[in-house]
């Protein structure tokens, strides 16, 4: 079975001749490594919350109790929510592609603030621990769901301060990555990379890194403001403490609406990577795509509060959100009409990354239109704070960011290490993938349409055989991962080299060594065309 | 086409049809056409791209269609959605009380009960209350959800337009028994209701007015007088006995007595029973008044 292994032409970055072995990571300020640290993190906190997602689909299997009590239950799904979206699916694409991809894609040595750089890797560390730690002492961890929902957040006895703290430090982490990538963005590309010479992942980056900035203090200043009610009472948000539990949402929204972009932006910048590769074709409407990713950053500023719908706002604030709601939609729809117009007439090579961002626009697309539902206020009014929610977010956030980040990971894992994974198991992976996320997440949406609440540990018993079909399905999508995460791990180790381009890549990235050295490039590259000419490639 | 329970039913229906239909054909066409363009372009088949050829007519086509359509959807979003919001001046007013984890409706002639009845084909407007966090009443057969919200006065209301019982739930997630916070719309023939209506309110005769008091705040969804442990302690034998509370992180033994029994439903978390999960319990202020904390009083005494 073990094949030799086949020594690369050269280590790269991975070689150090100053320093030596964890001190050559963890005081590293080279882009590359520190991808590779948020990496491995990210990869280490995704599958600790995804066991959690297999425990309490477990404990739905069944009505009543079947292996944890309605409190764990209950600090089980928030754990399980604030890690994925604070410790995976925020930093996720651009913390670990952005920073090793983007000076790459550009012609850059490094990112524009190399210790910041690194400084936002140990804050998102310490948010990490913080988080954790409120597993061990007191009455665990918070039990609020990871919106922390004003007054009960205020009220209840378990971790919130420390929850809510870690949630404030990992958004400085967020804003100075964002901060680091405008910078880079604005003044490090490659001579002759005029805006739209940039390549769409780049464009993507950019309008993600404006969406850090700006919404990301206004989470913070509403997480301190919760830390401030609990600890001292001043009252904001409860009102026996003469607060308003309406302005919590208001506050909580503008920052977490905006951050739905902030997790889906950078994988639609990777599809549009990935598609013109793979049909060997400039990818269609390139203006309309980066103007449609700055679209979205900016109208998804003025849809939040479309969660808010049943929560007491005035009827005209009602309809005006609904209206803004649909109209987001559309830049990510005609995204959609580019991709599938640039298969049109190309010459498809169905690899790994091909398949994970076909898998992408399938599931995003069911994502995306269960949000219609959900947008609309008729339609709304039953559906919201129903298992539809939960469904269609996680057609959004993992079928959408997750399976992007499963095709990044494939697309430039060569690059990374110089090596290729098993190309067949990355495909049996990922329809293993595949089939357990819809047998898992589509019965929810029955179920939302059905009226089940989401946040329910407890069900009637029409709900379930779906919830049988769903647990089944979490089992299902919990082998393929391990079967990619296995794949993954060996092609890293022993896997054949795979030479510097081996899909046969137009941008920058794939004109250095694979894996990169140190300074990335031997002589600064130069730009005198756009990013997706395969036109004139023979 | 779409008849229900309620009269918002065919409005929400409607909506949900012709959301799904577009959706539908959306999402079966662009996956049609990759799984089409993925065999006929395959690379083995089709070695050599074409080169793209830019067509700003078919982006602007594609832009308007999905715009023209998304204000469709929200029309009739906005449509089954009016009516709920349309409040009818001759509805009867019900007051809903969320607290966790138990719901209770007050009626205009001081009636009140942990059932919904409502007549049919009558206007019931329900004003919601929280004596705590957020709750959301739902009712799925009829449609409509709206946030109970402490402070804040919303409202709903519907009109049932078909006997039977449907389920209300809490949506929006209130802690430990959110799943358990249920109740019943019992929807009755107009003479039944009234009849109903104009009983006084079944009083168990023997029962004193404690038990009452305490059955309409709702402290039985968490303490029962039997002896068992359901989320905080039990009333039985409660009054008199020792008790060892947790005070400021220490453990300490303190006698049940009227002023332990005050403090507990004013001030519950300052001594929280050992081995019971802390600030839990809502403190109850204005929601609780002194004259009914003697009746508690008394009749816990009872409960040995």
């Amino acid at each position: 079975m073990s094949k030799e292994r086949v020594a690369l032409p050269t280590r790269g970055f991975f070689e150090n001749k100053t320093k030596k072995g964890i001190s050559s990571w963890i005081f590293t300020t080279d882009h590359k490594r520190i991808a590779l640290l948020y990496l491995y993190s990210i990869a280490f906190f995704f599958l600790s919350a995804a066991i959690l997602g297999i425990l309490m689909k477990i404990e739905l299997i069944a009505p009543g109790k079947t292996i944890m009590n309605a409190s764990t239950y209950n600090k089980t799904f928030t754990l399980h929510g604030v890690i994925m979206i604070f410790l995976f699916i925020i930093p996720g694409i651009p913390a670990v592609f952005g920073n090793f991809i983007l000076p790459l894609i550009i012609g850059a040595e490094d990112v524009a603030f190399p210790r910041i750089n690194l400084l936002s890797w140990y804050f998102y560390v310490g948010g990490a621990i913080l988080a954790l730690s409120t597993l061990f002492f007191g009455e665990g961890t918070a039990d609020t769901g990871w919106t922390f929902y004003a007054p009960y957040s205020v009220r209840t006895g378990t971790n919130v301060t420390q929850a809510v703290l870690a949630a404030f430090i990992l958004g400085f982490s967020s804003i100075l990555t964002g901060l680091n990538f405008l910078t880079t963005i604005h003044r490090m590309r490659a001579k002759g990379m005029d805006w739209f010479k940039m390549p769409l992942f780049v464009w993507a980056t950019y309008a993600t890194a404006w969406i850090q900035i700006l919404a990301t203090p206004v989470i913070g200043i509403t997480l301190l403001m919760i830390v401030a009610e609990r600890t001292l009472g001043i009252g904001l948000f409860d009102p026996s403490l003469g607060g308003d539990p309406i302005l919590y949402q208001h506050l909580f929204w503008i920052y977490s609406h905006p951050a739905v972009y902030i997790m889906i932006l950078p994988a639609m910048g990777v599809i549009s990577e990935i598609i013109p590769v793979f049909t060997r074709r400039r990818i269609f409407g390139y203006k309309a795509i980066a103007y449609s990713s700055l679209a979205i950053a900016f109208v998804g500023y003025l849809v939040w509060g479309h969660h808010m719908f049943t929560a007491g706002m005035s009827g005209p604030s009602r309809v005006i959100f609904s209206i803004l709601t649909f109209l987001v939609s559309i830049p990510s729809a005609v995204k959609i009409f580019n991709w599938l117009a640039t298969m049109y007439k190309g010459s498809i090579d169905m690899q790994p990354p091909m398949l994970y961002a076909m898998g992408f626009i399938f599931l995003f697309m069911i994502g995306g239109l269960t949000g219609l539902l959900l947008g609309a206020l008729a339609t709304d009014t039953h559906l919201t704070d129903t298992a539809f929610v939960v469904g269609h977010f996680h057609y959004v956030m993992f079928g959408g960011t997750g399976f992007g980040f499963f095709a990044a990971m494939h697309y430039w894992f060569p690059k990374i290490y110089g090596r290729m994974y098993n190309i067949k198991r990355a495909k049996s992976a990922f329809w293993v993938i595949f089939v357990g996320f819809n047998i898992l997440y589509f019965p929810m949406l029955i179920m939302g349409i059905m009226g089940l609440p989401r946040r329910y540990y407890d069900y009637l018993p029409q709900f379930q055989p779906l919830e049988i079909l769903s647990t089944v399905g979490s089992w299902i999508l919990f082998t393929g991962l391990i079967i990619m995460l296995v794949n993954i791990i060996k092609g890293m180790k022993s896997g054949l080299p795979a030479g510097d381009n081996p899909w046969k890549g137009t941008t920058l990235e794939w004109q250095t060594s694979s894996p990169p050295i140190l300074e990335n490039f031997k002589i600064m590259p130069e730009v005198t065309e756009g990013p997706y000419e395969y036109d004139n490639i023979k | 086409m779409f008849s229900g329970s309620s009269s918002f039913v065919e409005g929400v229906d409607l909506a949900f049809f012709v959301i799904i239909g577009i959706s539908l054909i959306f999402l079966i066409g662009i996956t049609f056409g990759m799984i089409y363009f993925s065999i006929k372009y395959n690379k083995k088949k089709h070695p050599k791209a074409e080169p793209t050829v830019e067509n700003t007519k078919l982006e602007i086509l594609w832009t308007v269609i999905p715009t023209i359509l998304v204000l469709f959807m929200f029309y009739f979003g906005w449509a089954g959605y009016r009516p709920m919001r349309t409040f009818p001046d001759d509805a009867i007013n019900i007051k809903a009380t969320g607290k966790m984890w138990a719901w209770s409706f007050e009626y205009e002639n001081g009636k009140w009960d942990s059932v919904l009845y409502v007549p049919i084909n009558k206007a019931v407007k329900i004003n919601l209350y929280s004596m705590d966090v957020i709750h959301s009443l739902y009712i799925p057969a009829f449609r409509i959800k709206e946030d109970v919200v402490p402070g804040i006065n919303n409202k709903m209301w519907f009109k049932a337009e078909k006997l039977g019982q449907y389920n209300i739930l809490c949506a929006e997630y209130c802690g430990l028994r959110h799943s358990y916070m249920m109740s019943k719309v019992v929807v009755l023939p107009e003479a039944e209701y009234t009849a109903w209506y104009n009983t006084k309110q079944k009083v168990d005769l023997n029962a004193m007015p404690g038990e009452l008091a305490m059955k309409k705040i709702g402290c039985v969804a968490c303490h029962t007088t039997d002896g068992s442990k359901l989320v905080g302690p039990s009333y039985k034998g409660l009054f008199g006995s020792m008790r060892k509370v947790v005070v400021d992180g220490k453990v300490i033994e303190v006698k049940a007595d009227e002023d332990y029994i005050i403090n507990s439903i004013r001030k519950p978390n300052s001594q929280v029973v050992e081995g019971f999960p802390k600030a839990v319990m809502p403190e109850y202020k204005d929601q609780v008044t002194d004259e009914e904390i003697k009746q508690i009083i008394e009749y816990i005494k009872t409960l040995k």
